[in-house]
């Protein structure tokens, strides 16, 4: 048994200790907007945030989250998610979409701690998420948009 | 088959001949690395100090260690010291950049893939050491005068060195690294015990 915050909800979970977050989230509560890339921490698909910070689901076991408050991308919110989701959207940033929900959670944590950042902080944040499509060009453009409507 | 035999019992009788002999030759060297036993014949005592750092990095300049005491880059990773994937640079504070900080991805242990064999490594300490204790491209003698340089080592005394070497959980993982990454050599206990004695001796460098 595991407790935990999941979106802002108190949940016990009553899985083996080592079952990672990712099957918990996706299996057990339904939320599939989490998504199972390489299984490795390589990709990103699976980044949700935990105690504020973005985490790689798929490598963390559920026994290591007693307490922890996770926030998965189906309730992700604020001016920074709001600004990213927006930015998303505007220019059409995903192609199949699938690596789409670890990409916007980075971001937008990315802009929560630089509102401003330059490319480089942007190549850096993001180069734990591949996105096979190879959309990294939109994915930039639209993180710099979003530091730009959080200006105003 | 006679020569088989006889190999055998000559193998059986060498290794009886080390037990009887007090344990003495099994126990100067474990899993590659002598123990403070192999160095005590040694004078006087500022070589015989020289010589245990010497042994000590063996350990020192090992995979498991160097990878994350880099002097110009971020972390290696690997057998084979290749950078590390994703790209990570060292960055003021040696824990990763904004949203990829070290433990998005490492945990307090050693976390099994999924769907394959392997793991990500990890310890509740993991990060990279300072610019000022990098290694990579450095000589022996260069790493035991830094060790050695409260300047450069975190401003901790010889005590504190052999410590951090002896008890400090991050130095342990580099013998539990997990599947498909080669432990450093010897045991954390003998490591120790080294970095004890070569503090006792005084902590003399290799020239």
């Amino acid at each position: 048994m595991t407790d935990l915050t999941i979106n802002g909800k108190d949940v016990t979970l009553d899985v083996p200790g080592d079952t990672p977050l990712l099957w918990a989230l996706r299996d057990d509560l339904r939320l599939t907007g989490t998504k199972f890339g390489c299984g490795i921490a390589q990709c990103g698909a699976c980044t949700v945030m935990v105690d504020g910070m973005p985490m790689r689901s798929c490598v963390t076991p559920v026994e290591a989250l007693e307490g922890s408050e996770i926030v998965t991308i189906e309730a992700l919110e604020g001016p920074e998610a709001d600004a990213v989701r927006k930015a998303w959207v505007d220019i059409d940033v995903p192609q199949c979409g699938y690596c789409q929900s670890g990409q916007i959670i980075a971001a937008a944590a990315l802009l929560t701690e630089i509102p401003n950042p330059t490319d480089e902080d942007i190549d850096f944040a993001m180069a734990g998420n591949a996105c096979r499509c190879a959309t990294y060009v939109r994915i930039r453009k639209a993180i710099h948009n979003a530091a730009k409507m959080l200006e105003t | 088959m006679n020569f088989i035999k006889r190999a055998a019992a000559l193998t059986v009788a060498a290794l009886l001949a080390q037990f009887t002999a007090g344990g003495t030759a099994a126990a100067q060297e474990v899993n590659g690395l002598k123990t403070v036993e192999a160095f005590e014949g040694i004078a006087p005592e500022e070589a015989r100090s020289a010589a245990i750092f010497g042994e000590m990095a063996k350990v020192i300049t090992h995979p498991r260690c160097m990878n994350c005491h880099p002097v110009n880059s971020g972390p290696l990773q690997g057998d084979e010291r290749k950078p590390h994937s994703p790209p990570v640079p060292r960055t003021e504070d040696n824990f990763g950049v904004v949203a990829m900080r070290c433990t998005t991805c490492h945990g307090e242990e050693n976390r099994p893939f999924l769907g394959e064999s392997g793991s990500v490594p990890g310890n509740g300490h993991w990060q990279l050491a300072p610019a000022s204790m990098g290694w990579v491209g450095t000589t022996v003698p260069e790493i035991c005068a830094q060790l050695k340089d409260p300047e450069r080592n975190g401003g901790r005394t010889m005590t504190e060195v052999a410590h951090h070497m002896g008890h400090d959980s991050l130095v342990g993982w580099a013998w539990t690294p997990g599947e498909g990454r080669t432990p450093a050599p010897g045991t954390w206990e003998a490591f120790a015990e080294l970095a004890e004695n070569w503090i006792e001796t005084g902590a003399a460098c290799p020239g």
